[in-house]
């Protein structure tokens, strides 16, 4: 592989990132799947890098899922984001930043749909004066949360208090990414790298001491892919995804896999203990799995946060190894005590798929 | 003292014109942007479809040259315009040239392939192009892998930057699928071992013997075609390329391990296109490449009095078709200047 080839390609696909002064706009998926990494995501934006952040307590889904399923038609799509853009107009900020990609992909749209369609753009406005009475500014920024941490990288790196490197051997660490599709596939000049080669989590895991390992079906779908999942009959269709990628990716021996992507981490994570179930194969090291990460639960290790306050328990595949490697210290005993002090209960031990 | 003619650009067309003006009388000033005339057929080892090797025209196109043309090359040209009868250009090294008429032929440019990134040209290291292909024949060199090993199954993709929305280029570039054809068959010939698949939209045979190899590279070579186009490929931990392509055929999507990729690289009009365009007030079309007065029967002549056009500079061509096309520039230009 020939690194420059890539550095090259990433020079040509870089993207103007707001400084401060952000509207974040939740994920619903995330909300559920991983709630302790939007957390995170506020408390590095916050405390660690003093920046302006404002969440609405009005804001709705994007109804993206309802448009890539053909659910909600788009035009019902854009006035639902037209009105998230009005209550960032009303709170005053300038800039938005979603934490889910397909609502990225989807804001995204919107806006180049009105750049080239101006009329629809006028219909869509006229629509949320008669629902709501509200009118919007455009963002005069879109950035993906990823983005956020991406352009902050560096900063974060400045107060590691671990890196991604063997704390006993020396050994740089490997990690796989996998960039969620709606991130750029849609719009490759919206995202850092393009789309073929994304850069934003590749930057992310060198600045923070680690080394990317590329693998063959990178591109490939985690699992997620919404006509695989959301129809019951397709669910076959879900997990041969992740596998192919999963045994691509085998042999590199990758510490970990990185994702910015909502559904990518839990479908990787999920069907690693299902695959173990169905066919007895694991990709990890000693019959485990290769722990999957949010890009905000990897800067929280980073900044040396609590493993089990980044909500790293909820994972299906054991994160301990990883933690070991990176020599963060936690307590097993507390893994599964809730935030109000509260016992949440063991959960059975799978089969086949070792677990800490 | 006879009237003078300026060729822009000293590759086949240019060479061409400049022979057959120079045996009707007339003054004749080459400028060629690189260190050297010929063109493309600088870097060809063998042509289709009889793999003659390029040597051989070139050293025909070297040799009818007039010895009193004046050839000026590492130059261009900073500033162009066209006077009443005039054409005046300001070349890259302070001279200025008038001529009476001016004869553009500056063909084409290979597709940049790095621009269909999910190929990986310049990034995966056993994906090259035909340009580097052939190359490598040209200079004698064994073909390797990157590794240093033999191929034993390399594929060639046709339709590289050419039919293409994604990468802004909907024209058939006209001689990648024969180019791809005699490929594979002298990849081959001095690998018998190695498999050659060739991965194609369809197959454009439109000239004589074009056929005849495209079934000699089945018949005899074994060479392999499967119709689809490739999606993606991607490195494997030994340097291997995988693909992803759809068997439209079987209506199969498949994924193939390969040692080497050879990407069938399109036309794009050249560089100074844009340039000259500009200055000499020329029409192009939405390819990029020049339009001539009329597609059918002046498609030597430009929408511009004594601008004329010849070879890949308005479109894909052969060499033979561009040959002729030169020779009809030049007939086109005398005429030019004996009514004026």
């Amino acid at each position: 592989m020939l690194q420059e080839g890539k550095q090259a390609l990433w020079k040509e696909y870089q993207k103007e990132i707001a400084d401060n002064r952000y509207f974040y706009v939740r994920s619903c998926v995330r909300q559920n799947f991983f709630p302790a990494s939007e957390a995170t995501f506020l408390k590095i934006i916050t405390e660690e890098l003093g920046k302006d952040i404002y969440e609405h307590p009005s804001h709705t889904s994007c109804s993206g899922i309802g448009y890539h399923t053909d659910v909600i038609p788009f035009e019902t799509t854009m006035t639902m984001v037209a009105r998230q853009f009005a209550l960032m107009t009303e709170a005053g900020y300038p800039n938005l930043v979603p934490s889910c990609i397909t609502s990225f992909g989807l804001y995204t749209e919107v806006l180049d749909t009105w750049h080239h369609f101006p009329e629809v753009e006028a219909r869509v406005r006229e629509h949320l004066r008669k629902a709501t009475g509200r009118e919007f500014e455009k963002p005069a920024n879109i950035a993906h949360a990823s983005d956020i941490i991406f352009k902050l990288r560096n900063e974060i790196a400045a107060k590691a208090k671990h890196k991604l490197v063997n704390h006993i051997t020396g050994k740089t660490l490997r990690g796989v990414e996998h960039i969620g599709c709606h991130y750029s596939k849609m719009f490759p000049q919206k995202g850092i790298g393009g789309a073929e080669y994304p850069y934003v989590l590749i930057g992310m895991i060198e600045a923070w001491g680690g080394e990317v390992v590329d693998y063959p079906e990178r591109r490939h779908c985690c699992g997620f892919g919404f006509r695989q999942y959301l129809v019951k009959a397709n669910r076959g269709y879900s997990v041969a995804s992740s596998k192919k990628k999963f045994e691509s990716m085998e042999p590199y021996k990758p510490d970990f896999i990185l994702t910015n992507c909502p559904g990518c981490p839990y479908f990787l994570d999920r069907w690693q203990y299902a695959i173990a179930e169905m066919e007895g194969t694991t990709y990890g090291e000693n019959g485990m799995g290769i722990p999957v990460l949010t890009y905000e639960e990897l800067a929280g290790l980073v900044l040396g946060y609590d493993p089990w306050d980044l909500g790293l328990q909820v994972h299906q595949v054991s994160v301990e190894p990883l933690l070991d490697k990176m020599g963060i210290s936690y307590n097993p005993s507390s893994k599964y005590v809730g935030k109000n002090g509260k016992f949440l209960g063991v959960p059975f031990k799978p089969n086949t798929l070792k677990v800490c | 003292m006879s009237k003078t003619v300026l060729i822009i650009g000293g590759g086949v067309a240019g060479l061409e014109a400049s022979g057959v003006l120079s045996k009707l009388g007339y003054t004749i000033t080459i400028v060629e942007a690189s260190d050297r005339i010929g063109g493309k057929l600088n870097r060809w080892a063998n042509l289709f479809p009889t793999q003659r090797p390029a040597e051989e025209v070139l050293n025909y196109l070297k040799f009818q040259l007039d010895p009193n043309t004046s050839i000026i090359t590492n130059t261009k040209i900073d500033d162009i315009s066209l006077g009443k009868t005039q054409v005046s250009a300001t070349l890259s090294n302070g001279n200025c040239i008038q001529a009476d008429a001016v004869l553009v032929s500056t063909g084409f440019e290979f597709f940049d392939a790095r621009k269909k990134e999910e190929y990986g040209y310049k990034i995966y290291e056993n994906v090259i192009t035909s340009v580097d292909l052939e190359q490598i024949f040209k200079d004698g060199k064994e073909l390797k892998t990157s590794q240093g090993k033999t191929p034993k199954r390399i594929g060639i993709i046709h339709c590289v930057g050419s039919r293409d929305e994604k990468v802004g280029n909907t024209y058939c570039s006209k001689v990648c699928c024969v180019t791809g054809v005699k490929q594979a068959i002298e990849i081959k010939e001095r690998i018998p071992s190695c498999e050659v698949f060739n991965f194609y939209m369809d197959l454009r045979m439109f000239d004589r013997h074009f056929e005849d190899i495209y079934k000699k590279a089945q018949v005899e070579h074994h060479v392999q075609f499967i119709r689809g186009r490739l999606s993606e490929a991607f490195e494997n931990p030994d340097g291997s390329v995988m693909i992803k392509v759809e068997d439209t055929l079987l209506g199969k999507p498949m994924k193939m391990n390969l040692d080497l990729v050879v990407l069938m690289v399109g036309f794009v009009p050249s560089s100074s296109s844009v340039f000259l365009k500009k200055g000499l007030q020329l029409e192009t079309g939405n390819d990029g490449f020049f339009t001539p007065a009329d597609e059918h029967y002046k498609t030597v002549c430009s929408n511009q009095k004594g601008v004329f056009f010849a070879g890949a500079c308005t479109g894909p061509k052969t060499i033979e078709n561009t040959i002729t096309e030169a020779r009809a520039a030049a007939l086109e230009i005398a005429t030019y200047l004996n009514q004026n």
